[in-house]
């Protein structure tokens, strides 16, 4: 792989860049693989990124139904943060915003990691308590975190109402090493960093099929032919459960759409990201200029990656009522992803009930930020049959009633 | 340069001045001008700089499309930063400012980016910005954020108003062309319930630009008549300055109304959201003209055909004295012909298709205007203006075979019908090859509940081109409108139209064809987002070859124009570099709004003080006279305390407490769910909802309840009254009251629907006032009436009916403090009478009004859970020592199977307990309870927590409620809690009751 640099553009420059070499390759499938991975979502290209790095396993196919990242991960609104309230939760996502930190180095690609802080805002004395709570947890989960007082709110978001006077401020939880990053950036970053190793990634080319031995998989019937394999990781997101259906299994979880939309540009305005859970509603600026905001999920499933107008009036209600300034700026676009949702709003990393196949899903509406974090416990999973990150997040956890819920610290969870 | 003609301009009024600045500059226009052709007039041409070379940019086009002249307008509470001035009214007083540059728009610093956009292309910053780590957030970051965004940040608060309307129709049509009227009028005269919106501030679209005739008569006529038409009818609505911006499942369509833009004296509000809902939707929205892509295409003063035209027919504008036409189809030679008429030159139209024969370039030649086939634009000359073209032939590489001196290029590379509104909810495309554009595939057209189809295209939106053929589609179109509401049309032909023959375009993207690389350089597609040619194919060369990931790496499309202009050139390009077809390709995902829509607008009338639907209690004014510190409990706001003159909540909190231990406090407790549970199954459907059992309960009697969720987590508590054998009344707390009616909805309507039980939210029918206190009973007795309330006759757990003091009054003897209570519930409009009497009466006994945190505090001292403190989704009564209320006998209940799973049943789950510190402090809230040691992820092992701690005014100590793995069974032992500065503090394990463990004061 030739080295991205200032000086590969100088030099490229010279030329009209026309020695670039393709980020990565596009080949046919195999007939096996060691590994096949489902999915080139994020959470699926640092799987294989992770098997190749850090266990030496590059017999690897990543296969995707669309274009690589296309699904959340290239959908989302790119909040990175690690102040979760449970121990296993805390322990994944900040294992994850650590990577994040040297992912541009790791992967040779600027993927824009932004640790610009991210300011979770109590505007009731519940929300105080809770984040209290949460402040209190993060201290033992070795998590950065702190509870500020309106003023320093102010002070980190000058366009900020802090007034009310519905809801005025009462304080936030800021953790000042969350931040953002670019999520096609990430995907693109990935892939290039696999495709290096040797490992084939194959769009355009869909799971249709699990194909099973005497209760162990051995490959996957897609619409470009039968590609073998011992091991089957899944990561598909919205559409596990059909994944799991096709494997014989139901697994438990919804999917439905999230929304998010962007406004027109504008000069920096705001240096941190904001997430407002009682009014509903979290906002960033883009490297581009763009207000980037979001809110909750529709109320009903669906597979249609759009959603309903009414969330978009409440979230931008909730931010018109926050940011008083942005009632003055114009929705650009709005869109909309599948998030897969399991009943404690916590995704399940764990061996599935057939030999050979693991699934890593039910990310719903928070999992960009766990991606590298993800892919190196699932990664380590699936080549040792066992990782500290991921040994909470198995499956049983429903049977058993071991829920790791997150819904208690905050009603938005991105 | 540009200016204003001596005549023409069927838009603007002559007769009117309008006054407005530019940049600072005080400049004049008139009635009917948009900013961007009053610039024009004034010869200002350079209007803006693009985003990330900062190049100098001038308007390209002249309507909702537009990439370029975009402007800070207004001052202010009134400033907003992005607007088209091409979308833009003028009025007297209006400012703009250009944006993006830095001094001036004249002289801007950042396009030194310009010099080196070699070094920037596609994608640049993913390869560079790496080393050292730290300076991405510190350096490149700041500076790259600096150099892009667009206008400035709006600072103050909007000054204006904003409002919703809701419109339920028949029929929607968007577009107010000629289709749209057509279509409007006979869905109209079809009996049906029409709304047709343009988003101009006029009528008639392209026809009257385009010369077209309509049954003999000049468009204009048949537009007017139309419309005189449409007014008439009482069953159509018809709306300008009002944009069809998305289209939603259903049949649900967003219509975004500007009211006072162009006149903002008018007062009102500034933009009205249309909320509809239309049975059937008509797109008749038009197409838009495509760029060509030469190099220089971007230089102030090359535009597109179709807009240049815009500009001297609607505004009289001279765009310069010579106008080069460059094209791949006839109908550009429009605009020479309506140059030539307005007298200006025309030194050539350049057509890259090998001849030109159809009607129209042959009405050019007739005039005399000179005609080169073949031929492409191998380099506009100049930099902040055009000052000339070099040609070349198209078919070469790109050498020059002539240069002509002008001052305006007019473009045009085709027409793309818009199918925005058409693909919002799923509507699908063709490729038309005959035309080189994508249309509306009728065959896979979005369907709504009903699986049937609900949007239906009309005119240039569907890919008609001729008046003739637009009209017809249009009628087609209502047909089949009215077909699917279950109406007929009557059956009208359409008017004949005098449509010249126009001979095809030729599908020619790129001039010349064989355009090398530093070319390729100079070409671009996406105006605003500077993406150009080079980029696309860099795009594809490094293996983004899918559209989705070529727009991302580029960002082509991606503008505040979201690529009106730039999309299809872009697939073009991206197909060519890909060696594929463009079909093949495919495009992206067209996403509302149409075009952006202010944040205002969506927000409506929601802000501020009605920001969400304030609830009152009928005690509500009363709180807020005593300055009462309130907090909001969902949408209401309950008083957490009433500080005196100089007491700190925490002081005025203490006295509120001591004065109801000991004599008598006054809370209203109004907010509290009251849910009426009726019906013959009313006990068996609670007996479900409940751990305990309800269905014993007896009339007269009150039973304190647990309801958990189907994960067999308690969700909420209350106390349950049963006032006759089929009446239950359900106390819910005071944020749960919705949810758990909606619970209760959901299991009635869902699962056990055939079951005889109607529910009811009554909260806000009555006032709840609770007389607390030793002195409590004594009040109620000075205050009269003919209810007994002793011991005997109502004890604890009890309710009565009957009056007190004049009121009619139900009376709950229940006690959430610990001391004899009466929770006394009034209808809503005697609630503040019964309070004020109560208080007056009071007087006596030092009665004291007290809030939410007085509240919590006597609950904490009595051990009493709270939910949401001692819960937070995670806890199961078993965990709260609350086993004593879950029924043994029933057979189910809501969580009984999930209470059963191995994880809570386990012997360590933590339980709740009571926590005293040793040194008497308040423990900090939500703190831990640490254990030895870390796991296996490096966290430090814990084995509780607190859910509430309060400094008891009572006790004159900190007490605290947690959760303590085997509390219950190490009563006495002193465990350690963290605090968030890394220190501890010990607390020893005790019974979570602190005060009157035995229950005596409640019980008398
Ligand atoms: C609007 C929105 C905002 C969000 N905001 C945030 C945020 O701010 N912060 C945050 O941390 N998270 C956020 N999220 C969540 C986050 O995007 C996701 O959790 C995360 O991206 C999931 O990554 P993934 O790799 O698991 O899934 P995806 O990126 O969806 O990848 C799954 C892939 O599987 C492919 N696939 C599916 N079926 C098949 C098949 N049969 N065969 C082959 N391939 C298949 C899909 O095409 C897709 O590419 C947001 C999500 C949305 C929708």
């Amino acid at each position: 792989m030739r080295r991205y640099s200032a000086f590969a553009i100088a030099r490229e420059a010279a030329r009209y860049h026309q020695g670039w070499e393709r980020a990565w390759a596009s080949p046919e499938p195999k007939r096996a693989y060691d590994v096949i991975i489902v999915g080139a979502g994020g959470h699926g290209l640092a799987t294989a990124f992770y098997l190749g790095k850090n266990f030496g396993i590059t017999n690897v196919a990543v296969i995707e139904k669309g274009w690589l990242g296309g699904g959340n991960t290239g959908r989302n609104t790119t909040i990175i943060r690690s102040n979760y309230l449970q121990d296993p939760s805390a322990a994944i996502y900040e294992k994850a915003r650590s990577l994040y930190e040297t992912m541009s180095q790791d992967l040779n690609y600027n993927v824009m990691f932004s640790p610009r802080g991210v300011l979770m805002l109590a505007q009731t004395e519940h929300e105080v308590r809770g984040y209290t709570r949460t402040a209190h947890a993060n201290a033992l989960q070795g998590v950065k975190t702190e509870f500020v007082g309106p003023e320093r709110v102010k002070e980190i978001v000058p366009i900020i109402n802090i007034d009310g006077p519905r809801y005025p401020v009462l304080g936030a939880l800021w953790q000042a090493r969350a931040g953002t990053a670019r999520h096609d950036a990430v995907a693109w970053g990935y892939a290039r960093a696999c495709s290096d190793m040797g490992m084939d990634i194959i769009q355009k080319c869909e799971v249709t099929g699990v194909n099973t031995e005497n209760g162990a998989v051995t490959g996957v019937e897609t619409t470009r032919g039968t590609i073998g394999c011992k091991k089957l990781g899944v990561v598909v997101a919205g559409h596990s459960s059909v994944l799991a259906e096709m494997a014989g299994f139901r697994l438990p979880m919804e999917s439905v759409a999230l929304q998010a939309l962007v406004s027109e540009p504008i000069k920096p305005c705001m240096d941190c990201v904001v997430m407002a859970n009682t009014v509903h509603g979290y906002m960033s600026q883009s490297d581009k200029g763009e207000m980037v905001i979001g809110g909750g999920t529709d109320g009903y499933n669906n597979y249609t990656q759009r959603g309903s107008f009414h969330h978009i009036e409440e979230t931008v209600r909730a931010l018109v009522e926050t940011f008083p300034m942005i009632s003055r700026l114009k929705m650009l676009r709005q869109w909309g992803g599948i998030v897969d949702v399991t009943g404690d709003r916590s995704p399940i990393i764990s061996k599935a009930p057939v030999e050979g196949m693991f699934f890593n899903c039910g990310w719903g509406t928070g999992g960009f930020k766990a991606i590298p974090g993800s892919g190196w416990g699932f990664a380590e999973l699936m080549a040792r049959g066992y990782s500290p990150l991921t040994a909470e997040f198995g499956l049983n956890r429903f049977r058993e009633g071991r829920f790791i819920d997150e819904s208690v610290a905050a009603g938005v969870a991105h | 340069m540009s200016t204003r003609l001596a005549s023409g301009g069927r838009l603007i009024d002559r007769h009117t001045t309008r006054t407005f600045t530019f940049n600072g500059k005080r400049l004049s226009g008139h009635d009917g001008d948009t900013l961007a052709s009053a610039l024009l007039a004034n010869g200002q041409t350079l209007m803006g700089r693009s985003f990330k070379y900062h190049r100098p940019r001038g308007v390209v086009a002249s309507g909702a499309e537009e990439p370029n002249a975009l402007m800070g307008i207004g001052e202010g509470g009134r400033f907003e930063p992005n607007q088209r001035a091409t979308t833009t009214e003028i009025f007297d007083g209006l400012t703009a400012k250009t944006q993006n540059h830095w001094p001036s728009l004249d002289f801007d610093v950042g396009a030194v980016n310009a010099m080196v956009p070699r070094l920037l292309p596609a994608g640049f910053y993913y390869k560079t910005f790496m080393f050292p780590r730290p300076f991405w957030k510190h350096v490149f970051e700041p500076v790259i954020r600096k150099s892009a965004g667009l206008g400035a940040a709006p600072k103050d608060r909007d000054a204006d108003r904003y409002e919703h309307f809701y419109a339920h129709v028949d029929l929607l049509v968007a577009g107010g062309g000629i289709a749209g009227l057509q279509a409007a009028l006979r869905a109209g005269q079809a009996g049906l319930r029409v709304l047709l919106v343009e988003q101009t501030a006029h009528w008639g679209g392209r026809a009257p630009v385009d010369g077209v005739e309509i049954g003999g008569k000049p468009a204009e006529e048949w537009i007017n008549d139309t419309l005189q038409a449409l007014e008439g009818m009482e069953n159509v609505c018809i709306r300008t300055r009002s944009m069809a911006s998305g289209v939603y499942d259903h049949g649900y369509a967003l219509v975004y109304e500007r009211l006072t833009d162009h006149a903002p004296e008018m007062g009102g509000p500034r933009h009205r959201l249309w909320r509809v809902r239309a049975g059937q939707i008509i797109t008749a929205t038009g197409a838009i003209e495509r760029p060509l892509s030469f190099a220089g295409n971007d230089i102030p003063g090359v535009m597109l055909a179709s807009a240049l035209r815009d500009y001297v027919v609607n505004w009289g504008i001279s765009p310069g004295d010579r106008t080069v036409i460059v094209t791949n189809n006839d109908d550009a030679y429009r605009t020479a012909l309506v140059l030539h008429e307005a007298g200006l030159a025309v030194p050539a139209i350049v057509d890259a298709r090998p001849s030109a024969t159809g009607d129209l370039p042959q009405a050019a030649r007739e005039a005399g205007i000179r005609v080169l086939t073949g031929t492409g634009i191998a380099e506009v000359k100049g930099r902040k203006s055009v000052t000339g073209v070099v040609l070349c032939a198209q078919a070469g590489e790109g050498a020059a075979t002539d240069e002509i001196a002008c001052e305006a290029v007019a473009m045009s590379g085709g027409w793309s019908p818009v199918v925005h509104l058409w693909s919002h909810c799923g509507g699908k495309l063709i490729w038309d090859a005959e035309r080189s554009h994508f249309r509306p595939d009728a065959a896979r057209a979005p369907t709504g509940h009903d699986g049937k189809p609900f949007v239906i295209t009309a005119g240039a939106a569907s890919g008609a081109e001729t008046a003739g053929d637009v009209l017809a589609d249009a009628k087609t179109a209502a047909g089949a409108a009215a077909d699917a509401l279950g109406r007929s049309l009557p059956d009208l032909d359409a008017a004949g139209t005098n449509d010249p023959h126009e001979e095809p375009m030729a599908p020619v993207w790129i001039m010349p064809q064989g355009a090398g690389p530093a070319k390729r350089m100079k070409m671009w597609l996406d105006y605003q987002n500077d993406v150009k040619v080079s980029d696309v194919r860099l795009a594809a060369q490094e293996g983004y070859e899918s559209v989705e990931h070529t727009k991302r790496y580029t960002t082509l499309g991606m503008a505040t124009d979201q690529g009106k202009l730039s999309n299809i050139n872009g697939l073009a390009t991206l197909a060519g570099a890909l060696n594929a077809e463009i079909p093949a390709v495919g495009t992206t995902t067209f996403r509302p709004p149409y075009t952006p829509i202010s944040m205002g607008a969506i927000a409506g009338e929601a802000r501020d003080a009605t920001f969400q639907p304030l609830r009152r209690t009928p005690i509500h004014d009363y709180h807020e006279d005593q300055g009462a510190y309130m907090e909001p409990v969902g949408h209401w706001r309950r008083p957490y305390t009433y500080p005196k003159t100089g007491e700190s909540h925490a002081e005025s909190v203490h006295r509120e407490v001591l004065a109801t231990r000991n004599s008598l406090g006054l809370l209203d407790a109004s907010t509290l769910g009251k849910i009426l549970v009726k019906g013959p199954d009313a006990g068996k459907f609670l007996d479900m909802l409940y751990t305990n059992m309800m269905s014993t309960l007896k009339p007269g009697k009150c039973r304190y309840g647990l309801m958990c969720n189907e994960n067999g987590f308690l969700m909420d508590d209350g106390v349950v009254a049963r006032l006759d054998e089929d009446t239950f009344l359900v106390h819910t707390t005071s944020g749960g009251a919705e949810h758990t009616h909606a619970h209760m909805e959901d299991w009635l309507q869902c699962e056990w629907w055939d079951w005889k039980v109607h529910t009811v939210n009554i909260t806000e029918q009555f006032a709840q006032i609770a007389v607390v206190g030793p002195n409590a009973r004594k009040l109620l007795e000075k205050m009269g009436g003919d209810m007994d309330l002793s011991a005997e006759a109502l004890p604890f757990m009890g309710w009565a009916e009957g009056r007190i003091g004049g009121f009619d009054a139900r009376v709950f003897r229940i006690s959430f403090s610990g001391e004899l209570s009466y929770e006394i519930a009034i209808p809503a409009s005697q609630g503040r009478a019964f309070w004020d009497a109560a208080l007056e009466a009071g007087g006596t006994w030092d009665i004291t009004p007290y809030g939410t945190e007085a509240l919590h505090i006597m609950r904490a001292e009595k051990g009493f859970i709270m939910i949401g403190d001692e819960t937070d989704g995670t806890v199961i009564p078993q965990d709260l020592g609350l086993n004593w209320a879950i029924s043994k006998k029933k057979e189910d209940y809501m969580g009984k199977r999930a209470q059963a799973r191995s994880h809570m049943t386990d012997p360590t789950r933590w339980k709740l307990v009571g926590l005293e510190t040793t040194d008497g402090s308040t423990l900090p809230d939500g703190a831990y309870c640490i254990a030895a040691g870390t796991n296996a992820n490096n966290q430090r092992n814990v084995q509780g927590r607190v859910t509430s701690t309060y400094h008891s005014p009572t006790l004159g100590r900190g007490i605290a409620m947690g959760l303590v793995l085997n509390g219950p069974d190490r009563m006495g032992d002193i465990v350690e809690f963290n605090k968030v500065d890394g220190g501890t503090v010990a607390a020893k394990i005790v019974d979570p009751v602190f005060f009157d463990k035995d229950g005596e004061k409640q019980n008398v």
